[in-house]
């Protein structure tokens, strides 16, 4: 471990060439210093590289030969010559094997039995005499028959070495639908699928190798209702195509009502030309379609199952610049930084990430996807807003007679019970009301909740709502014809008949993070802002975010920017507020204007939804607006 | 406005040597010790002026011609916010994407390179005269290009330097504090010579774009970024953004330094450099940003490249 930071430890200036490209230490050396040899005998000798570099240039040269073929003598020599120390692995056994360190004993034996030391031997040696060198002040090194072999050269776990030092350009914290969204749609894009990614979530199933969930099987009780936009982003990534081949289900009809039986609404998909409304796809397999269609493309991403533990930031200073002795105003924390862990110069720009699993990777760009409790957002510091509704979400998955093509909501006092759609017979119930009442009914026998589900969908607390002849009045103004959804009177939702899979109830709550990015971090989806479930945008938002800075990131490396850049991610958040804020308010709206139970205020809510019903243009925008075709309402 | 058009074009396009009387030429009058012992020394050099000839004057002219001690001081003293993009350079900062956009299309087509490739400059040498802290040399070397970046003050490529060697892709990049003149004496050539905001700083434009056009290798590309000389641009680049926005410390350009489009196009051609395109850009006061137009009247940036000789 030593060895490899040591390596990896040198100006940039002189050798920055080899490691610009950012490789592993090890394999570098054994093919770039040979050819450099020659290169860097006549540099020395020959045309002059202007005298600040000559004095920052650092040497890391191996020489590999057959034994008597001269390395000892041109080390020796060049190590006089260049002032660099000079390790020859073979004098670091002696020497060893001469004092009575700890590794005598063992070295004494296997030199004895005429063996070849093993790896894990030569690297702790090597590791104690660079650490050693630099104490001195020592920079640089001409090794001398080191690395002997394969394994040496590649440096593998087994020695404790992480393989992951190769810094990363994104870390995706999260590897959830949104995380794996932004994995995938960055490789979809021509100018970033060439950027090395690493998806950071303990969930095992991510690394494994996944195939289709088969149709029959009970559909889980997580679902999500995406939208059309929504659709199409998944369509570019190369998901939609393993969505289809799984469980989903289309809806072309949706109907909303109140308990007070004043009033209803039914949109249809065709009200704006279009075949559907949105798709209601189980959470497990939106998953499971966007890690396959990541899997199937050539792509630099790295799994790493662990969980984050620890961030740190090697601040990056904009005006004066770097420390390593050249900047005259202070700061402690990074003089010391470069004392005491001596990162390289390269590194030091980067995010450090300390993993539950011990190791430690670098990235240029840390992406918070991990969910509404973000870790990443609270160790970036980012402060949210936001309250608690002092309710829970029930979710489950009913069966019902005959099929149902229609998403069905109706606003009881306590909250809205929607059931969506899922397929064949079954549909899936989000069920909003007080936390108490969620936990009674979690935990009611099945035939209870039945019955609960059935009253509350259909007669329970009120009448059907009934049009009346201001309404026909009003539908029947010239609005321009297509909007057939105005003729359209109310429906009884199916009968639901059976529970089928277990109850779930999560408490619900609005959550926005005050600010989407700062240097080096952005926030994507749950992460960044959390919703009330009634309208079924909250994922449909997140896979904005994934897509928006899909496109930030790929326009910043287009013009040449760095993609960590903040005015660039300044970019990604200035449009995504300005898509998420206006839902949030609208969503809030609904969540406390139907939390009223006060005749005037019923009374004006059954207004809104006459109006919503019977005035086409409101209706077309309303429905394009959920649908995510535009972002400003317009009356057209 | 005819009178400008004319004085400038006369300052354009009379023989170097007539125009140290002229008082637009002479530079202004300046504390900084840089500059008396540069006069000092333009004077020694002025002696034998006569006796040798023009080659000798086009020399000493030259040498004065390109920097201008006061510019210089300007900047020197602000480098080290170079690299904060809410400083005093954020107006620059903001406008950097929109430039690029602008040469990574003219030089892609002109070098015939793919435009959709991450890296479409790579096999290209470029060199940034002028370069500031680099705010324009390192999306270029991200890019691909070999980049090399050179600047009068000091400070600025030290800056530089540091900034660059954070990421590693722009490590490569190498700074040098020098002049154009300088580098064009030691017969370096490169593919492309960009200098994007520079000219409305030096003393004898014609001059500059001379040496300009002497490191372009033949049918390479120079590209040159300036303010146009308008009442529109006295309104917002020298009113509105150093006196009312703040955006650029006042005094940072003077109007009659300023170049039409016009008299650009014919100082690069007396100096071998035929123009081929030509962009204006746009700033939105309601979004923030800069956009590329036809619209030359303030900001605007021309490509040219050089005759084959």
């Amino acid at each position: 471990m030593a060895a490899h930071r040591c390596l990896l430890r040198s100006s940039v200036l002189g050798s920055s060439p080899a490691f610009s490209a950012g490789k592993r230490g090890f394999s570098v050396l054994t093919e770039e210093p040979v050819a450099r040899l020659s290169a860097g005998l006549s540099a020395s000798g020959g045309s002059d590289p202007t005298p600040r570099r000559r004095e920052a240039r650092n040497v890391q040269w191996v020489f590999l030969g057959c034994p008597g073929v001269g390395k000892g003598t041109f080390t020796s020599r060049l190590s006089q010559l260049l002032g660099v120390p000079h390790t020859a692995t073979g004098d670091l056994v002696r020497e060893e094997l001469a004092s009575s360190g700890p590794l005598s004993n063992q070295l004494a034996e296997i030199v004895n039995q005429g063996q070849l030391v093993s790896d894990k031997i030569i690297i702790n040696l090597l590791s104690k005499s660079l650490e050693s060198g630099a104490a001195k002040g020592e920079s640089g090194f001409i090794h001398d028959g080191f690395p002997r072999t394969v394994k040496q050269a590649v440096c593998e776990k087994n020695y404790g070495v992480t393989t992951n030092s190769e810094p990363f350009d994104v870390a995706i914290i999260g590897g959830g639908m949104v995380g794996l969204a932004l994995a995938s749609a960055l490789s979809s894009t021509p100018f970033t699928k060439h950027l090395n990614i690493a998806i950071v979530d303990p969930n095992p199933a991510l690394g494994g190798c996944s195939s289709y969930y088969i149709k029959n099987e009970i559909p889980g009780s997580r679902v999500s209702t995406v939208t059309p936009a929504t659709i199409s982003f998944l369509r570019d990534i190369g998901a939609w195509e393993h969505v289809k081949h799984q469980r989903h289900a289309f809806f072309d009809q949706m109907q909303v009502w109140d308990y007070t039986g004043l009033g209803y609404t039914r949109y249809c998909a065709r009200d704006v030309g279009k075949e559907y409304l949105g798709c209601v796809v189980e959470n497990k397999v939106l998953c499971n379609s966007l890690l396959l269609s990541l899997q199937e493309k050539d792509f630099k991403k790295t799994i790493i199952p662990a969980k984050l533990t620890s961030m740190t930031v090697s601040s990056r200073r904009s005006s004066s610049g770097v420390s390593s002795g050249q900047s005259n105003t202070l700061d402690k924390s990074r003089t010391n930084n470069s004392e005491e862990t001596a990162e390289p110069m390269h590194l030091q720009s980067l995010v450090r990430l300390e993993l539950s699993d011990g190791q430690h990777i670098y990235s240029k760009l840390v992406v918070g996807a991990d969910g509404a409790k973000s870790r990443v957002r609270e160790m970036a510091g980012i402060k949210t807003t936001g309250w608690d509704y002092s309710q829970s979400g029930l979710i489950c998955t009913v069966e019902h007679t005959g099929e149902n093509h229609c998403a069905w909501q109706r606003f009881l006092p306590s909250g809205p019970i929607a059931l969506l759609p899922i397929g064949d017979n079954f549909s899936n119930i989000v069920w909003t009301m007080s936390s108490n009442e969620a936990n009674r009914h979690k935990l009611m026998s099945e035939d209870d909740f039945v019955k609960a589900v059935n009253y509350a969908l259909d007669c329970g607390y009120g009448p059907h709502p009934q049009s009346n002849f201001l309404d026909n009045y009003i539908g029947r103004l010239p609005w321009g014809s297509g909007t057939t959804s105005i003729k359209e009177s109310f429906q009884a939702p199916p009968k639901v008949i059976n529970v089928v899979s277990e109850r779930m109830a999560f408490p619900l709550s609005l959550m926005h993070a005050l600010e989407y990015s700062s240097s080096q971090f952005v926030l994507i989806g749950d992460a960044a802002h959390a919703v009330h479930p009634l309208a079924g945008q909250g994922v449909n938002l997140g896979f904005g975010d994934a897509s928006t800075l899909t496109k930030v990131i790929s326009e910043g490396i287009s013009m040449g920017t760095d993609f960590a850049d903040l005015a660039l991610l300044k970019r990604y958040e200035k449009e995504r507020k300005a898509a998420n804020i206006p839902w949030m308010a609208i969503l809030d709206g609904f969540q406390k204007a139907y939390s009223i139970d006060f005749g005037p205020i019923n009374l004006l809510r059954a207004a809104a939804l006459h109006g919503a019903q019977y005035i086409a243009p409101l209706k077309r925008n309303i429905v394009s607006y959920a649908m995510g075709e535009w972002n400003w309402p317009r009356f057209t | 406005m005819a009178w400008w058009i004319h004085r400038g074009l006369r300052r354009a396009l009379v023989p170097r040597g007539l125009n140290s009387s002229s008082p637009l030429l002479r530079p202004p009058a300046a504390s900084s010790p840089y500059f008396s012992s540069l006069q000092s020394r333009s004077q020694e050099n002025a002696a034998p002026e006569s006796g040798i000839g023009g080659s000798t004057s086009s020399k000493t002219a030259s040498f004065r011609s390109s920097l201008n001690p006061t510019e210089v001081a300007k900047f020197a003293a602000i480098a080290e916010t170079w690299w904060d993009s809410q400083g005093p350079f954020k107006p620059l900062h903001l406008m950097n994407p929109t430039r690029v956009s602008f040469i990574r299309s003219t030089l892609c087509r002109h070098f015939r390179k793919d435009p959709f490739s991450v890296r479409p400059f790579e096999g290209l040498k470029i060199i940034d005269v002028g370069c500031g802290g680099g705010i324009l040399s390192e999306p270029l070397a991200r890019m691909g290009a070999t980049v090399t970046g050179i600047d009068a003050v000091e400070k600025n490529i030290k800056i530089a330097d540091i900034h660059a060697a954070l990421d590693p892709l722009t490590s490569s990049i190498e700074y040098h504090c020098t002049t154009a003149e300088e580098v064009v004496k030691e017969n370096k050539k490169f593919d492309a010579v960009i200098s994007l905001e520079v000219i409305e700083h030096v003393a004898d434009p014609a001059d500059f774009c001379k040496s300009l056009a002497a490191l372009t290798v033949p049918k390479g590309a120079t590209i040159i970024s300036t303010i146009n000389r308008s009442m529109r641009s006295y309104a917002t680049a020298i009113i509105a953004a150093e006196y009312l926005l703040n955006w650029l410390p006042k005094g940072t350009h003077h109007w009659s330094r300023f170049l039409t489009p016009e008299e650009l196009v014919l100082i690069l051609e007396r100096a071998g450099v035929s123009v081929q395109e030509m962009a204006g850009f746009v700033y939105n006061p309601l979004t923030g940003d800069w956009t590329l137009s036809d619209d030359t009247s303030v900001n605007f940036i021309a490509f040219g490249t050089k005759r084959n000789e």
